[in-house]
């Protein structure tokens, strides 16, 4: 919302201030202001000149020489506007003033400085300026030449002040209004708060009584059919209108708000509307059928033209306003063609209504159409302003002598709004806010922003406009704004200790967290939602469970639509983006939720399981990932040994190169390469790897406990066997046996050698092993450990494994 | 004349030691002298021709010889030892301006690396931190936290519903619900997650972003403590200088509710392009928890009172780091993500 300074300062007559300050103070006690223009910022040293006299230019057909009386002096000025006319008045930028631009209407940052100098050959002492050079425009100051000087009126004075006559010394300041302050979107709303601000007295219009000795009643009825819409609907009428541009006052108002002055009328209706907050509508009377107007429901695929020319499809959601045969408007939003005001307008009814909120927010976004009236009205307006407004309006119709207005108003207000009481506690007041001021210093805020204590049963009566207004905490608030939420001092909250700390989970994801990053791995963050095209390109079958996505009813677009049920996609369209842009040797994970619906449509929350998913390329390979999952999960406790499913049916990964991570007997991850027909799909031109471990289970099965074993003070005794084996024996099946027959003896074993080729007859390979025994008590001897490596190569020669000689 | 011979070999002995440049050369003197063949031992096997009766001196003298040959060798190992390190040590002298090895460490994303500032802050004053559901409830989103039904902040273009009863969490305040609900009292918790909303991607917006919750319920809790607390909240992220201003503001589930602005923390409050030439930057929203919310969650706001407020995790890192684009955040572009 934006609003001239002086219009406020019509109703706060005694408030001074610079424009910073009116910013500061405005924005602290709840009104933000969030910056403000100087109308006369780049405007310096302007006059009302008069031209005396005009003779052409010697040396150039385009330019003529005007004597210009700018009070002191009669200076000489060489100009090349086409309007210049003896006896006119116009505004003239001295030697060494400023103007805000051009006069194709381009503003200068700083302005332009004026100076003397010669214009072919001729002296020329300033410059006589367009309304574009004052930086404004033709839509603002509609009584402009489309091209030339900017005349001002006979009645102004010569030498003085240009830049005032035009209604330039004015600051508009722009506010950020919270939707819950419906009374703030409107200039005395405002002007209020900055009296109760500056602890200024504020003087709203005083409204008189208008209209002739007439009733309106004798004219129109109004039936309001659709009550639970339209709460109430007053309705006043004008004859013998003469239209005419409005008084040069309302216009600079208007044109400060960002409104183009029209007509007398037009400009009336929204000088109230700004001034009120009460949006009105003008109807052309000799257009409404029946001499009644009918505020119903529109019928079912019902088809009107609004007065923009357009056609609008409407449901029986959208309410209407209609005369005795047709629609004439859409109600708080727009009206009709069939009704508009036009010059050749004799009578009018003016509509001040007030309409239901939600139904005019949810009309005009199903119309497709929010216009100035609705956004008023959809924050739900006082009911009690109509009336008020449409008064307010025929005043100025009285005092602009727009139109006779008919006397008496159309008022259909069935359940009136009822009084609204706050009880006054102070108490309570002052332990909310941690402060401790008197009853009455709260009273003289709240009375200054027209809350009246009603001493007799201790509550605050709230006036309507404050709709807002609900409970003591409602009230606390408006004493803090005044009183200032700077002057509250601080503390910090005293009372029972409570201990700070993380949830085990978020202290297992930290170590995720850390042991990616110790990896090499940096951390990427990717959207929930993706599209549904990602399971075609992870090769993920039709029937898989992973395709019984959430689908969001709303989505930004088919690419974000469903709630992704796996974390791949992410990870590899990040790795994809590296490799587009030529990083190399890219690590990256990511902790985030997929989304597992519990049954589909959604009746109940999904399963978020949090995952904590690796992926890479360049440097490294299955095992270095195999590695990572590893350390990982040793940080966190899990000191078993994982075990590894070949048989995992990652349809994304290579059939030869991926396992389940298995832990305890449970799958816990899987892990392996990327599949090459999914890389192709994410252009993705190197191998890459990626491991993803479900927290939930890790969350389970960590643990932060330590205990410590004593450091071994016998010798270790170790053995080397070297086997040959076809090549599809696992090395895991031969790690189990080593477990499994070496007991509690074995205190490691380790992998040294593994061979295909020359000596090794094809289709076979040679495996080496290192197995470490030790005992906590004694020297292992060879009695001890002989019985063990025969029980371990039996079990080994059973599968077919051979020992190397 | 055994004196004579023995002076000799001493004086051949120091000779022989002082030219020698190695430490192989000085054993083979050694064993020359010392051995069993040595000089010196040819000499002992001559005291059977000594007289008896002066067999004790000469003894004596062979001794003295002996430990003083020992010590001269010993003197000279020592000192060929040192100069052979030093040599091997000249030798041995590296370009320590070669490249490092490193061990190429994994970086945290900016907005883990904010969110961890954060919780150190809160855990420190004794808060703790917990988690709520990204798909959830329209209750505990909105008609919990006083938006009812039609508030214009549940419009469709801000929220993302999977159905009438269920959407994509617009706020973390749904946390403030749940751990009320929970009814352990008092409550110092922060909640930090990822929410969404209806916003189309640009350098300012995101349709995912995070936000970090925080809720004080206690008895006797007061708008001074929300004040306090902000504050030094503030200080301790942005620095102790930091000043912090609240103003009113709305939000539904709080009464009185407040914006905090800081100090800019590039100009220290004198204005500049990054703050725009206002000296403050807007940074959370907060307020005293709306009584009607604290009865919805089965708390008796006449017995308990509390403050919340809510912090975009993006805008502190964006602020914080002195990133322009929010886009950067989720391409995950390893050169960006290298500089945190």
């Amino acid at each position: 919302m934006n609003t001239s300074l002086n219009w406020i300062k019509a109703y706060v007559p005694g408030l001074e201030c610079t424009d910073q300050e009116y910013m500061d103070a405005m924005t602290l006690s709840g009104t933000k202001v969030e910056g403000y223009e100087k109308l006369d910022a780049d405007l310096d040293k302007i006059v009302v000149g008069q031209i005396m006299s005009v003779e052409r230019h010697p040396d150039a057909d385009k330019l003529v020489i005007c004597q210009v009386n700018v009070g002191t002096e009669t200076i000489q000025i060489v100009t090349g506007a086409p309007n210049v006319v003896e006896g006119m008045k116009v505004p003239v930028v001295l030697d060494g003033g400023r103007v805000a631009g051009g006069h194709d209407g381009s503003k200068t940052e700083g302005g332009i400085k004026i100076k003397k100098g010669k214009l072919r050959g001729v002296e020329s002492c300033g410059m006589m300026c367009s309304i574009e050079e004052l930086g404004s425009s033709k839509d603002f100051y509609p009584d402009a030449p489309e091209n030339g000087l900017y005349v001002m009126p006979e009645y102004a004075v010569v030498g003085s002040d240009a830049v005032e006559a035009l209604g330039l010394r004015d600051t508009v300041f722009e506010y950020e209004v919270t939707n819950n302050r419906v009374d703030c979107f409107s200039i005395l709303g405002i002007a209020r708060e900055a009296a109760a601000t500056f602890r200024k007295d504020f003087v709203p219009p005083v409204i008189k009584k208008s209209g002739n000795s007439d009733d309106v009643n004798n004219y129109v009825t109004v039936d309001v059919q659709a009550a639970d819409l339209c709460p109430r609907y007053t309705a006043r009428l004008v004859k013998n209108i003469k239209i005419a541009p409005s008084p040069e006052w309302m216009q600079r108002r208007l044109a400060a708000s960002g409104i183009r002055p029209i007509n007398n009328i037009v400009d009336i209706t929204n000088y109230v509307m700004e001034e009120y907050g009460q949006p009105m509508h003008a109807y052309d009377f000799d257009t409404i059928a029946g001499s009644k107007i009918i505020v119903r429901r529109a019928g079912e695929g019902e088809e009107f033209v609004t007065l923009d020319g357009q056609t609008r499809k409407l449901d029986p959601s959208v309410l209407m306003i209609c005369d005795a045969e047709k629609s004439i408007g859409i109600a708080g939003i727009m009206g009709g063609e069939n009704s508009k005001i036009t010059d050749d307008v004799k009578t009018m009814l003016f509509e001040a209504a007030c309409f239901d909120g939600t139904n005019i927010r949810l009309s005009a976004k199903k119309i497709g159409m929010r216009t100035e009236a609705s956004g008023k009205f959809e924050k739900g307006l006082d009911p009690n302003l109509a009336a008020e407004a449409i008064d307010r309006a025929c005043q100025l119709i009285e005092e602009l002598g727009a139109g006779e207005v008919v006397g008496g108003i159309v008022d259909v207000y069935p359940q009136k709004k009822a009084e609204k009481r706050i009880k006054f506690e102070p108490d309570k007041i002052n332990k909310l806010l941690g402060i401790n001021i008197s009853a009455e210093e709260m009273l003289g805020y709240l009375e200054k922003i027209e809350l009246v204590y009603d001493k007799a049963s201790n509550e605050l009566v709230i006036p309507s406009f404050r709709q807002d207004l609900e409970c003591g905490a409602d009230i606390a608030e408006e004493v803090a704004r005044f009183y200032g939420y700077d002057n509250i001092p601080t503390s910090l909250p005293t009372g029972e200790a409570t201990t700070g700390k993380l949830s085990f989970k978020l202290r297992v994801e930290a170590v995720a967290r850390d042991i990616a990053e110790f990896c090499g791995f940096s951390q990427g963050m990717t959207y929930s939602f993706e599209s549904p095209k990602v399971f075609d390109k992870l090769l993920i079958p039709q029937d898989s469970p992973l395709r019984n996505t959430i689908v969001i009813s709303n989505p930004l677009g088919e690419d974000f639509s469903i709630m992704r049920t796996t974390p791949l996609n992410g990870m590899l369209t990040s790795l994809a983006t590296n490799y587009n842009r030529r990083n190399k040797d890219v690590k990256l994970y990511e902790l985030g939720n997929i989304y597992i619906p519990k049954a589909l449509p959604l009746t109940e929350l999904p399963d978020e399981r949090m995952q904590f998913t690796l992926g890479f390329y360049g440097d490294g390979d299955f095992f270095s990932m195999k590695g990572v999952v590893e350390e990982f999960l040793e940080k966190v406790g899990m000191n078993n040994k994982p075990e590894y499913d070949p048989k995992a049916g990652k349809p994304y990964l290579h059939p030869g190169r991926q396992a389940n991570i298995i832990y305890d007997g449970e799958v816990i991850g899987y892990l392996g390469e990327v599949h090459p027909d999914v890389l192709d799909n994410y252009s993705i031109g190197d191998k890459a790897y990626i491991a993803v471990i479900d927290m939930p289970h890790i969350v389970e099965k960590a643990s932060f406990d330590r205990k410590y074993e004593e450091i071994a003070k016998f010798p270790a005794v170790t053995r080397d066997i070297s086997m040959v084996m076809e090549k599809s024996v696992l090395v895991g099946t031969i790690e189990d046996i080593i477990e499994k027959r070496g007991g509690k003896l074995v205190e490691s074993y380790k992998l040294f050698d593994i061979y295909e080729g020359a000596q090794i007859q094809s289709g076979y390979k040679s495996v080496a092993y290192s197995i470490s025994f030790r005992a906590k008590d004694r020297t292992l001897e060879d009695k001890d450990i002989n019985p063990i490596m025969e029980k371990i190569l039996k079990d080994l020669n059973n599968l077919g494994i051979e020992l190397r000689s | 004349m055994m004196k004579e011979r023995l002076k000799k070999i001493m004086e051949n002995a120091s000779a022989q030691i002082n030219e020698t440049d190695s430490l192989e050369k000085l054993n083979e003197i050694k064993v020359a002298l010392l051995g069993k063949k040595g000089e010196l031992t040819e000499v002992l096997k001559g005291m059977k021709d000594v007289a008896p009766e002066e067999r004790p001196q000469v003894g004596q003298i062979v001794n003295e010889t002996r430990q003083a040959i020992e010590a001269m060798l010993e003197n000279a190992r020592t000192e060929l030892s040192k100069k052979k390190r030093e040599l091997q040590m000249k030798a041995e002298v590296i370009d320590v301006t070669l490249p490092a090895k490193k061990n190429n460490v994994g970086h945290r994303h900016p907005n883990t690396i904010a969110l961890e500032e954060v919780e150190r802050i809160f855990v420190g004053m004794g808060y703790e931190v917990v988690e709520g559901p990204e798909v959830e409830y329209d209750y505990y989103n909105f008609e919990a936290l006083n938006i009812p039904a039609n508030h214009p902040a549940k419009d469709e273009q801000d929220t993302f519903y999977i159905n009438d009863k269920i959407l994509l969490r617009t706020q973390t305040s749904p946390v403030q619900v749940r751990q009320m609900e929970k009814g352990h009292l008092p409550i110092r918790m922060i909640a930090p997650g990822r929410v969404f909303r209806a916003d189309e991607v640009d350098a300012t917006h995101s349709p995912s972003f995070h936000q970090i919750e925080g809720m004080v319920i206690d008895k006797n809790i007061t708008f001074a403590d929300l004040k306090g607390t902000l504050q030094e909240f503030a200080k301790q992220l942005f620095g102790e200088d930091t000043k912090v201003k609240f103003r009113p503001h709305h939000f539904p589930f709080t009464e009185p509710s407040a914006e905090m602005d800081v100090t800019c923390f590039k100009c220290g409050g004198k204005g500049c392009r990054f703050c725009k030439g206002e000296g403050w930057i807007e940074i959370l929203g907060c307020g005293m928890v709306h009584p009607k919310v604290l009865r919805m969650s089965g708390i008796d706001p006449e017995e308990y009172s509390g403050f919340a407020f809510g912090v975009g995790l993006e805008r502190i890192a964006l602020l914080k780091y002195e990133i322009d684009d929010m886009r950067l955040l989720y391409e995950n572009d390893v050169r960006f993500l290298k500089q945190f």
